[in-house]
C-alpha cells in the first residue's frame, strides 16, 4: 500500500497480512505511518497504489459487522453512558436481540464496568475508556479487531488488562492488530510489523529483531564516579551502537558479539542479557548517535549550591471537589534528574505547572533554584527552562522567528541573542530548515526545536513535560544524552514520561498514582520495593504496575 | 452498502435525542436564544420615525418669525424642548439632550417680507443620520410654512394625499420584525446547530469510531436531519407564542400554512447545514462558515431588516440565491395578512428546491473516508 498527503508519503510501499488467531503488532513511532495503515484496513482511507483486502472483499466494501475497529480516541459519546455506548453500537453491528443479554453481561464482566454502567463515558477514567471502546469493537464478535494505540495514556495496570483481554479474542480465533509505540508491547505479539517514516523495517516473529542482536547486548556494573570515563571510552572505540543506564550499571548494545571485542575496554567481565525488542530496532537503524553533547560542550558550568534546586512541600491543585494533585513533596538537588512518571491524568503535568508557577497550588509551597513560588514567581521562572509536553511553538512562524522570540522573552538581546541562536541551531542541526513554519517540521525536529527554546538562555533547572512522546528511539537517545550531560555541568532536570525504560536515566523517581505520589527513591530502590521482598523485579514497568496495585489494595483496606 | 435499516435508524436517532438533551449549549441555541432574539427585536431595535427633539432660538420679535416657530413646534417630525439663546441651547447639544438647534435670525421677519429668510440649522455632526434628517426636515418645515403664506391659507389644497397602512395600521416594526425574528431563529437551527453537531463528531473522533459499523452515509444524514428538524420546529413554535403572547402581534393565517412555510424552509436550512459540514470537519470552520453564508445573508439579505427593493441592483441580484429572501415575506404574510397560497406555494417551491441542491451537494460531496 502507498498513500501520500500532498509532499509527504506516509506509507511508502507496505505489504502486511494479518491472521486468525494471531496478535499482530505495528510498532514504530509517531508519524510513521500505523495510523494511515489501519484506516486503510478499515476502509475510511483509500490507498493511492496497492489494495487492502480484508475478509475477501476490499476494505471498503467488507462486510463491516465483521469488523472491531478502535480508533485512537476510542469513538466513544462522552454524553452517553456506558451502557447507551454499547446500545449504540450493538445496534449499528446488528448484534441480534436474542444475544444481546448475555453478550452485554459478558462484556461488561471481561472489562470490569458493570459497576460503571450508568455513567457517563466522558467520566470515565482513561483506562476505562479504553476497555468500554474495546467492548464497542467487540460487541457483535468481530473476525477482525484492528486496535490503534490502544495502550496510549493509561497506566501500566490498565494497559496489562487490556493486553490480556484482546489476547483471549486472539485466542479465540479473531485476527488482532494492535498498534503502538511502545516497543516493549511488540516483544510480546507473533507477529510484527516496524514502521519507520512510512516503511517497513521489519515484518516477522519479533523474536527475528532480537536474535539479530543475540550475544550483543551485554550489561556492565560502572561504579556512578567512573561512569562518565567508561563512556567516554566505549564510545570512542566505536564498537559500542547504543549505550544506555540501567539503574547503577550500563546497558550496552555492541556491533561484534562480547568475545571479538577489545579485552582492553574493560567488557570481559560484562553479562550477556537478553535484548529487548528496542535494540534490534536500533540495530535496524544504524545505530545511535553517540557523540558528546555539543549542547552541553558550550553551556555554563551552574554553581555549586547545598540549597535544593527544585523543593514541592506538601503541594496540592484542588478544581472544586477534585482533587488533581494531592500533598506531593519531594526535593531534588542541583544536578541530579529527577522523574516524575505516571499515566496521563495522574496528575504530573499539575504539578509540573504548579512548580513552573503556571498555575497556583491551592496548599503547600514550593521553590525553584532557591525562589519561592509564592513570593518570587518571575524569578523562578526566569531561572528555569520549560518544555511543555504538547507542542507549544508558534507553528505559523518559521524556526528562526521562534528562537528569536524565546530569546527575546528570555532576556537575551543583541550579540548573546544571536550567539544562543547560532549555537543551538548548530546543536540541534536546525539550520537547514531556518526558514521552514514550524508547524510543518517532522515531529523529532518539533521536538528538538522544543527542547532548544527552552536552554537557549542556559537556565539553572530544566522542567521537561515528556519531552520523547512519540518520537523515535534515536531521537530519544538523543534527547537524553544531551539531557544527562546537561546534569554534568550543574543543571537540575524535573521530567515527566511514559516511557518506563527511560526511568532509568533519572537519579530518583515519583510514581504518580490518582493525584497522590504513591512511591520514590532510586530505580534500584523502586525495583526492589516492588519486588515486595523477593528481590527486585526485572523492569520499571513492571515495579510500576506493581506498586499500583499495592497502592490500590492500601486504599482499599482503609476504606 | 446494504440499504437503509431502521434498526440502525432508530439507535441513531435515540442517540442523537440523547445528546441534545444533555448538551446544555443546544438547549441554549434552540430555546433561550430565540427568546432573547425576539425580545431585542421585539424592543431594543425600533425601526418607526419618531419626534427628534431640538432647541428653538428665536432671535426676531416679528409675526413671520412667530408663525414660524409655531409651525416647528406643531410639526410632526421635532418637539421643541427649549427655547433659548444658542450658547445655552450649544451645551444641550454637546450635553445631547437635543439632537439639533434651530435658529431664527434677527432680520427673519424683514427679510420673509421681501420673499427671502433664511434659517439656520445646527447639528451634531458626529450623529452624521440624524444631522441630515434634521436639516432636511427643517427646511421642510420652512417651505411649507413659506408657500403657505405666499397661497391662500384659507383655500383646501387641490390635491391631498392621505397615508394608509394595511395589515400594520398602527405601522409598529416589531410586528414585521418578530416574524423576521422566527426566520433567524430557524437559520441558527438549521444551519448552524447540524453543521456544529456533524462537525463535533469529526473532532471528537466518533465519526471515524461510526464509519467503521455498517452505518450507512444516507442513514448518517437521515439521522442527523430528523431531530433537527424536530428542534427547528419546536423553536418556532415557542418564538410563535412569544410573539402572539408577549408582543401581541396578530395571526391572521392558519397553523398548517405557518408549519407548511417553516417546514420548508427548515429543510432548506438544514440541507445548507449538512453541506457546511461536510466541507468543514472543524467546528470552529463550520461556526465561520455557517456565519457567513447562512446568518449573516439571513439577517441583511433577506429583507429582514432592509428593503430589497431599495437596494442597489447587484445587490438585488444576490439576494434571489439567499433561501430566507423566500421565507420571510411569506411568514409576514401569514401573521399579519392571513393564508395567500398564491404567494406561498411558489415560495415555498423555491426553498424546496434550494434544499434538493444542498442535499444532492452534501450526498456528492459526503464520502465515507476520513482523509
Amino acid at each position: 500500500m502507498v498513500k501520500r498527503f500532498g509532499a509527504v508519503t506516509a506509507l511508502a510501499g507496505v505489504d502486511l497480512v494479518l491472521h486468525g488467531g494471531q496478535m499482530t503488532g505495528l510498532v514504530g513511532p509517531d508519524g510513521a505511518g500505523k495510523t494511515t495503515l489501519i484506516r486503510i484496513l478499515a476502509g475510511l482511507v483509500d490507498a493511492d497504489e496497492g489494495s487492502a483486502q480484508v475478509l475477501g472483499a476490499s476494505a471498503t466494501q467488507m462486510r463491516r459487522q465483521s469488523l472491531g475497529y478502535m480508533p485512537q480516541r476510542f469513538g466513544l459519546y462522552e454524553d452517553l453512558s456506558v451502557l447507551e455506548n454499547l446500545t449504540l453500537y450493538a445496534e449499528l453491528r446488528a448484534l441480534p436481540d436474542a444475544e444481546r443479554s448475555a453478550t452485554f453481561a459478558r462484556l461488561l464482566d471481561f472489562t470490569d464496568l458493570a459497576r460503571f454502567q450508568s455513567r457517563l463515558a466522558g467520566q470515565l477514567s482513561g483506562g476505562m475508556k479504553q476497555k468500554l471502546g474495546l467492548a464497542c469493537a467487540l460487541v457483535s464478535q468481530p473476525q477482525v479487531l484492528l486496535l490503534d494505540e490502544p495502550g496510549v495514556g493509561v497506566d501500566p495496570v490498565s494497559r496489562h488488562e487490556l493486553w490480556d483481554m484482546v489476547r483471549a479474542m486472539a485466542g479465540e480465533g479473531v485476527g488482532v492488530l494492535w498498534s503502538t509505540a511502545y516497543l516493549d508491547e511488540a516483544e510480546r505479539c507473533d507477529q510484527v510489523y516496524l514502521l519507520s517514516e512510512g516503511a517497513l523495517v521489519h515484518a516477522g516473529p519479533p523474536g527475528e529483531m532480537m536474535a539479530r542482536v543475540a550475544g550483543r547486548v551485554v550489561q556492565v556494573a560502572v561504579p556512578a564516579s567512573e561512569r562518565r570515563e567508561r563512556l567516554h571510552a566505549l564510545r570512542a572505540s566505536g564498537v559500542v551502537m547504543d549505550a544506555v543506564r540501567h539503574g547503577e550499571a550500563l546497558r550496552l548494545l555492541l556491533r561484534q558479539p562480547v568475545d571479538q571485542v577489545d579485552p582492553a575496554l574493560g567488557l570481559s567481565n560484562a553479562d550477556i542479557i537478553a535484548p529487548r525488542f528496542e535494540d534490534g530496532f536500533i540495530d535496524a537503524l544504524g545505530g545511535a548517535d553517540l557523540a558528546e553533547s555539543a549542547l552541553a560542550a558550550q553551556y555554563r558550568t551552574i554553581p555549586e549550591n547545598d540549597a535544593p534546586a527544585i523543593e514541592a512541600k506538601g503541594l496540592t491543585k484542588r478544581y472544586g471537589a477534585f482533587t488533581a494533585a494531592g500533598d506531593i513533596s519531594f526535593s531534588v538537588p542541583r544536578g541530579t534528574i529527577f522523574g516524575l512518571l505516571g499515566p496521563n491524568g495522574a496528575g504530573k503535568s499539575t504539578t509540573f505547572r504548579m512548580l513552573c508557577g503556571l498555575i497556583t497550588a491551592s496548599a503547600g509551597t514550593g521553590s525553584v533554584a532557591g525562589h519561592d513560588l509564592r513570593r518570587a514567581r518571575a524569578d523562578a521562572r526566569q531561572s528555569l527552562g520549560y518544555m511543555a509536553q504538547k507542542f507549544s511553538l508558534y507553528g505559523d512562524l518559521s524556526v528562526r522567528q521562534n528562537l528569536a522570540f524565546f530569546a527575546g522573552i528570555y532576556g537575551l538581546s543583541g550579540h548573546a541573542a544571536r550567539e544562543a541562536i547560532a549555537h543551538v541551531t548548530q546543536v540541534f542541526h536546525l539550520s537547514a530548515m531556518l526558514d521552514m513554519n514550524a508547524g510543518t517540521l517532522p515531529l523529532g525536529f518539533r521536538q528538538r526545536l522544543s527542547l532548544a527554546c527552552a536552554v537557549m538562555h542556559q537556565p539553572p533547572v530544566l522542567f521537561l513535560d515528556e519531552p520523547t512522546s512519540g518520537v523515535d528511539p534515536l531521537v530519544r537517545r538523543e534527547f537524553w544524552n544531551h539531557i544527562t550531560a546537561l546534569v554534568d555541568k550543574g543543571v537540575t532536570v524535573l521530567v515527566t514520561t511514559h516511557f518506563m525504560d527511560e526511568a532509568e536515566y533519572c537519579d530518583r523517581i515519583a510514581l504518580v498514582h490518582q493525584s497522590r505520589l504513591i512511591a520514590s527513591g532510586t530505580p534500584d530502590e523502586l525495583r526492589t520495593l516492588a519486588g515486595a521482598g523477593q528481590g527486585p523485579v526485572a523492569t520499571m514497568d513492571q515495579a510500576f504496575a506493581a506498586l499500583i496495585r499495592a497502592a490500590d489494595t492500601a486504599r482499599e483496606k482503609a476504606a | 452498502m446494504s440499504g437503509l435499516s431502521l434498526r440502525r435508524l432508530r439507535a441513531m436517532l435515540v442517540k442523537e435525542s440523547w445528546q441534545i438533551l444533555r448538551d446544555p449549549s443546544t438547549m441554549l441555541i434552540a430555546f433561550v436564544l430565540p427568546v432573547i432574539l425576539l425580545l431585542i427585536f421585539g424592543y431594543a431595535l425600533n425601526l418607526d420615525t419618531g419626534r427628534t427633539r431640538i432647541g428653538l432660538s428665536l432671535q426676531d420679535g416679528g409675526e413671520a418669525a412667530a408663525s414660524l416657530a409655531g409651525d416647528f413646534r406643531h410639526s410632526p417630525w421635532f418637539s421643541v424642548v427649549e427655547v433659548g439663546d444658542v450658547p445655552h441651547l450649544k451645551d444641550d447639544l454637546v450635553a445631547g439632550t437635543i439632537r439639533g438647534i434651530v435658529v431664527i435670525p434677527q432680520d427673519f421677519s424683514r427679510m420673509a417680507a421681501r420673499g427671502g429668510g433664511d434659517i439656520q440649522v445646527i447639528t451634531d455632526g458626529s450623529l452624521p443620520n440624524n444631522a441630515a434628517f434634521i436639516a432636511a426636515y427643517a427646511e421642510g418645515v420652512r417651505q411649507s410654512w413659506t408657500a403657505a403664506r405666499a397661497g391662500h391659507p384659507a383655500s383646501p389644497p387641490p390635491l391631498s394625499l392621505t397615508l394608509r397602512y394595511w395589515f400594520n395600521p398602527g405601522s409598529v416594526s416589531r410586528f414585521f420584525l418578530v416574524p423576521g425574528a422566527i426566520a433567524i431563529v430557524m437559520t441558527m437551527i438549521g444551519s448552524l446547530l447540524t453543521a456544529l453537531v456533524l462537525a463535533r463528531e469529526w473532532e471528537r473522533g466518533t465519526m471515524e469510531a461510526i464509519l467503521a459499523t455498517p452505518l450507512g452515509m444516507g442513514e448518517l444524514l437521515l439521522t442527523k436531519v430528523v431531530p433537527y428538524y424536530g428542534l427547528g420546529l419546536g423553536a418556532t413554535a415557542l418564538c410563535t407564542l412569544v410573539s402572539l403572547l408577549l408582543f401581541g402581534v396578530p395571526f391572521r393565517g392558519s397553523v398548517l400554512a405557518l408549519f407548511l412555510i417553516a417546514s420548508c424552509y427548515l429543510f432548506c436550512a438544514l440541507g445548507q447545514g449538512l453541506m457546511i459540514s461536510a466541507l468543514a470537519r472543524s467546528q470552529y470552520v463550520a461556526s465561520q462558515i455557517a456565519l457567513l453564508a447562512a446568518f449573516l445573508p439571513s439577517l441583511l439579505l433577506s429583507g429582514f431588516i432592509y428593503e430589497i427593493a431599495s437596494a442597489p441592483r447587484w445587490v438585488q441580484w444576490i439576494t434571489l440565491i439567499v433561501p430566507a429572501r423566500y421565507l420571510i415575506p411569506s411568514l409576514q404574510t401569514v401573521f399579519l395578512a392571513g393564508d395567500d397560497w398564491g404567494q406561498f406555494l411558489p415560495d415555498m417551491g423555491k426553498m424546496l428546491l434550494f434544499g434538493a441542491v444542498f442535499f444532492l451537494v452534501t450526498r456528492w460531496r459526503m464520502r465515507r473516508r476520513v482523509a
